[in-house]
């Protein structure tokens, strides 16, 4: 077990590498570093350039790459446009996204698993037939535009929540915006967990299980779905990256100030340090949650070890 | 080493080793559930499966057989017919010019002839949504062909010749897989200033292809290890004829399922960078640009809003139910 997490850990240093490198050219080379520093005007040559020598931009660009990397690992994120430090701005943020992806995940686990135990057991059943078209629909229709519907009919026309979340974004005001943002791959798990356990409800094991004369809900908690959230599992371990930088839409809508929040406001003001911080960080995020999936494998089914 | 999972896969995964026997089993009920329900139409033709008077039918023609008696295929199949032919002659079923607007007209309900109402800029909302499919259209077309050529080149070379090679583009992959799509697209797109649609649909290609190309990659690998590639090798076969006349054929399925059913996620995704500013810019009609502009004003006038979204979101709809129909005739067993 040992050996393996070191020999993953070793073999995300590439990734981590790569993914940051990649961010770090998009922002760099593509953008203007320096343009967002003298606000909305242009900047004149002779303070574009003191301002590139200053921030060490005159460099090639591995060596600034790798001068960033190096502040990186010392906990210097650098300092956003208004001279803020992007670990402070990090600290406040990711609090509020941390949250806010919780509460998708808590509605994906409760209401995607559910959903799918109650379908897979059914299946081709009305109750079956209407899940899966409620899914089809839910998946079709865009995050954002789930988003602007909700806001419009719950916040605006029936008031039941607050169109916008306060700048402390308690659970309570997070509960909205996480549905929206957990909706499509609340469908996805729902699908899931259907597929899965209608396929695993024809194994040799259930048989067995019902054979020697075990109650049907412990056949189904206990042997069914042990087995059959296997690659549920995975596939929400794997979505906590993608819903944390997906938040940015969900964010945008109901004018959260996470994660997402801040990426916008450093894109838009060509904020590179805030930029691939925040991206250095969720990259990080999604290859933990990576290897914590595959470490619960072993835990799940226990037919896998890891030598 | 254990390969990253594909969550999508994962339920046939999941199965295991010991399961290979079920999952024969169930291949074969469903496959008999299939035929038990395309029996009526089949009418006196359709003899038993496999006897010696029925004809050999190969995998596509098994498909398209399927296909043609699924109404999600054929209710889907007509909305896309309609969408594409919308999006090559709009002035069909609309008159209007989506770029005329009035003022005046500001956000006033429906009216004859106007049946959407119009816009925050007084254009005609009926016909701004007619024009809109267009970008949609080909945004998820283009991206989707793009993404198809590079992944299933890449990913099944890789998986053809193995080695040094399909390591590195396995972690080139992994390496894509970690950043967030929507905010690599706003990353990349926000420097772009041109206005056509061919740098969003740049971007889907550069950020999409490792997906198609780990599903051609392992449908490669499967695929070359069958008897008849094993005998090709032996009767002293070129690589490329292997790959062209032996394993493309039948490593290709995989990648045209998760290629269709991606098609309506990148129009999804399309509209989702418009909305956030960065995908398509405004001479271009387009419905994200336009539900983006109609969020600001959501309160006074929700029908601005409502027709370009309830349009995303029936092609989007209709591109994964697509591919759910393909994917169900051309691999039974992940029904």
């Amino acid at each position: 077990m040992g050996r393996y997490v070191i020999r993953r850990l070793l073999q995300m240093i590439p990734v981590f590498i790569g993914a940051t490198l990649l961010i770090f050219l998009m922002v760099n080379v593509m953008g203007d570093p320096v343009a967002g520093l003298c606000g909305d005007r242009r900047c004149d040559p002779a303070t574009a350039a003191r301002l590139k020598k200053e921030f060490g931009l005159d460099k090639p660009v591995w060596q600034q790459y790798a001068t960033y990397m190096g502040n990186v690992f010392t906990g210097d994120f650098g300092t956003a446009f208004n001279g803020q430090k992007v670990t402070e701005l990090m600290s406040t943020a990711f609090p509020v996204t941390i949250r806010l992806t919780l509460v998708a995940i808590v509605f994906e686990i409760a209401i995607g698993i559910t959903l799918g135990v109650l379908t897979g057991l059914r299946r081709g059943r009305p109750v079956d037939t209407a899940v899966l078209i409620l899914t089809l629909v839910v998946i079709s229709v865009p995050t954002f535009v789930t988003g602007l519907l909700l806001q419009l009919f719950l916040g605006v026309e029936w008031g039941v929540i607050k169109p916008s979340v306060s700048s402390e974004a308690t659970v309570d005001e997070l509960i909205v915006p996480g549905l929206v943002l957990a909706s499509v791959s609340l469908a996805y798990v729902t699908r899931l967990t259907r597929t899965s356990i209608a396929e695993n409800r024809r194994a040799d094991y259930v048989r067995t299980a019902v054979a020697k004369g075990l109650p049907r809900r412990r056949v189904i908690t206990r042997h069914l779905l042990r087995n059959s959230l296997i690659p549920v599992v995975t596939f929400i371990g794997t979505d906590v990256g993608a819903l944390m930088g997906g938040a940015i839409v969900t964010e945008r809508i109901f004018n959260i100030h996470g994660v997402g929040f801040q990426l916008y406001q450093g894109i838009l003001r060509q904020s590179t340090q805030t930029v691939v911080g925040f991206v250095t960080v969720l990259v990080l995020v999604f290859l933990m949650a990576n290897l914590i999936v595959d470490l619960l494998y072993a835990v799940l089914d226990p037919r896998i070890r890891y030598a | 080493m254990p390969e990253p999972h594909e969550p999508a896969e994962g339920a046939v995964a999941g199965t295991g080793m010991g399961g290979a026997m079920d999952l024969a089993a169930s291949e074969a009920t469903t496959l008999a559930a299939g035929e038990a329900g395309a029996g009526p139409g089949a009418g006196p033709g359709g003899g038993p499966r496999g006897g010696p008077s029925a004809p050999a039918r190969s995998l596509w023609s098994d498909a398209w057989r399927d296909l043609r008696r699924n109404p999600v295929f054929l209710v889907s199949g007509l909305i896309i017919l309609f969408l594409v032919l919308i999006s090559l002659w709009p002035s069909a079923i609309t008159s209007g010019d989506p770029l005329d607007c009035d003022l005046a007209n500001a956000q006033k309900g429906s009216s004859p002839g106007h049946p959407f109402g119009f816009n925050g800029q007084g254009c005609d909302v009926y016909t701004r949504t007619v024009y809109g499919a267009r970008a949609s259209v080909t945004v998820g077309v283009c991206a989707t062909l793009g993404v198809a050529v590079l992944g299933s080149v890449l990913g099944g070379l890789a998986g053809f010749f193995g080695g040094v090679w399909d390591a590195i583009l396995s972690r080139i992959t992994d390496v894509f897989f970690a950043i967030p799509v929507v905010l690599g697209g706003l990353v990349l797109l926000s420097v772009v200033t041109s206005n056509t649609v061919w740098p969003v649909i740049g971007f889907m290609v550069l950020l999409g292809w490792p997906q198609i190309s780990r599903i051609a990659r392992g449908s490669v690998i499967t695929a070359k290890q069958h008897d008849y590639v094993q005998a090709a090798r032996a009767l002293g076969a070129s690589n490329a004829r292997m790959l062209l006349r032996h394993i493309a054929p039948n490593a290709v399925a995989p990648v045209i399922v998760v290629a269709t059913i991606a098609l309506g996620t990148y129009i999804a995704l399309e509209a989702t960078l418009s909305y956030l500013g960065v995908g398509l810019k405004p001479p271009t009609v387009s419905w994200g640009i336009d539900i983006s502009a109609a969020s600001q004003y959501i309160r006074n006038a929700p029908h601005m809003l409502l027709w370009p979204a309830g349009a995303l979101a029936v092609t989007v709809l209709a591109f994964i139910m697509l591919g759910d129909a393909v994917r169900d005739a051309l691999d039974p067993k992940l029904r």
